[in-house]
């Protein structure tokens, strides 16, 4: 059963404690929402809970595939969107996902466009896309509202909500509002 | 597997579509171009030293797309989002290395023909020196890969990534340069064996520091 549990984590960054202590515990169609100031350590959080940092104490459980939404969009810049969200669909084995996940963060008509081409809130909304083609059951974004305008946000919103009644789980950091129904509070 | 096919050919795909194939096999044709104007027209001489100067112009060249191979991709997150989906980092490493490798090896055989006409290299000493470079090139790659990952970040990376790679390639260049010795391809291939084999595990460890 898709799971994420973190049990004690704590987060030591250039010689300094950012928090410790961490408990969180996510089952299927939960979510949790990590607020606080900037340099608390969110997006530490979020690299650790995807494996990418080690924690200085603690552990953390992860059952189910991953899906990361980090500030670097990963994307070639030379090739067009669509192609660029073709290399990680087809190492997801979900390449033919890629058309609706562009349709889904409203870049339908923009699939075609080299990726350098891209204002900072596309890019953004291409991050998402691919999230949404991966198709795994585990998200976690780190704040994905950065750079979105209004409309996109409660895309967003939309989005994340869909993934949650589908019994997906997302761990969301952000320092803007995201409106997330029942979700778990985690301020650092 | 098709996972790591992927990454090969994203390589590739990025060596052609940056120009970084030309530039290295241009730059190693020029360092050859230079040597007869610099040590003179005498054909034996340029005979003699013509497999020493193709080395070295290789390995060169080879050290020229360093800065490319690795910094990007973790800038750009591309390595972290490999990771995430569990893909462990020597492994993109080794898929780098072949991308690496089969982007500019051949078309480095290419040149190396054209180079040996320009250093009057006899028809029957090109064999294996082409044979040479075929052997030595993987290992070439591997240690610029490893290399990349080494330096990826740091200020000043590219004169770095020089003084990372040049004194471990050296073994390659002696038994790459002598290759008509007996014996000189085979520790020729032990050599390139080790790097090839060991590069993947030293970039995948340096990646993995660099996140931290």
């Amino acid at each position: 059963m898709t799971r994420l549990a973190l049990e004690g984590v704590a987060c030591l960054r250039g010689g300094r404690l950012l928090f410790e202590g961490l408990d969180l515990a996510l089952a299927p169609g939960e979510a949790a929402l990590v607020s606080g100031p900037n340099g608390v350590g969110k997006s530490s959080l979020i690299r650790i809970a995807a494996g990418l940092l080690s924690p200085a104490a603690g552990k953390i459980e992860v059952e189910g595939e991953i899906a990361l939404m980090a500030e670097a969009p990963a994307l070639d810049p030379e090739l067009p969107l669509g192609n660029a969200l073709g290399f990680w669909a087809g190492l997801d084995g979900r390449r033919g996902a890629v058309p609706d996940a562009l349709a889904a963060v409203g870049l339908a008509d923009i699939a075609r466009v080299p990726v350098r081409m891209l204002s900072t809130g596309q890019r953004r909304r291409a991050a998402l896309a691919r999230v949404v083609a991966s198709g795994a059951p585990i998200w976690l974004l780190d704040e994905p509202a950065n750079g979105l305008d209004v409309a996109s946000v409660a895309l967003l919103e939309g989005l994340i909500a869909g993934h949650r009644a589908a019994g997906g789980i997302a761990l969301v950091a952000t320092h803007l509002p995201i409106a997330l129904p029942d979700a778990r509070e985690v301020a650092l | 597997m098709s996972a790591y096919a992927a990454i090969v050919w994203r390589e590739l795909r990025r060596a052609w579509s940056i120009g970084g194939l030309a530039l290295p096999v241009v730059f190693f044709l020029l360092v050859a171009i230079l040597f007869p104007f610099a040590v003179g027209p005498d054909a034996k001489l340029l005979a003699r030293i013509a497999p020493g100067v193709i080395w070295a112009a290789a390995l060169l060249a080879a050290l020229l797309p360093v800065e490319r191979l690795v910094a990007p991709d973790v800038e750009s997150g591309v390595l972290d989002q490999l990771a995430v989906r569990g893909l462990p980092d020597a492994g993109v490493a080794a898929a780098k290395v072949a991308g690496h490798w089969l982007g500019f090896a051949p078309a480095l055989l290419v040149a190396t023909v054209i180079a040996s006409g320009l250093l009057q290299l006899p028809g029957e000493a090109l064999v294996p020196l082409l044979l040479a470079l075929l052997i030595g090139t993987p290992g070439l790659a591997a240690l610029g890969v490893a290399t990349a990952a080494l330096v990826a970040g740091l200020r000043g990376a590219g004169a770095l990534a020089g003084l990372v790679m040049l004194p471990f390639a050296v073994p390659l260049l002696i038994f790459g340069a002598t290759a008509e010795q007996p014996g000189a391809l085979k520790l020729l291939g032990a050599v390139s064996l080790l790097l090839v084999a060991g590069c993947p595990f030293v970039a995948g460890a340096a990646v993995r520091m660099g996140r931290n």
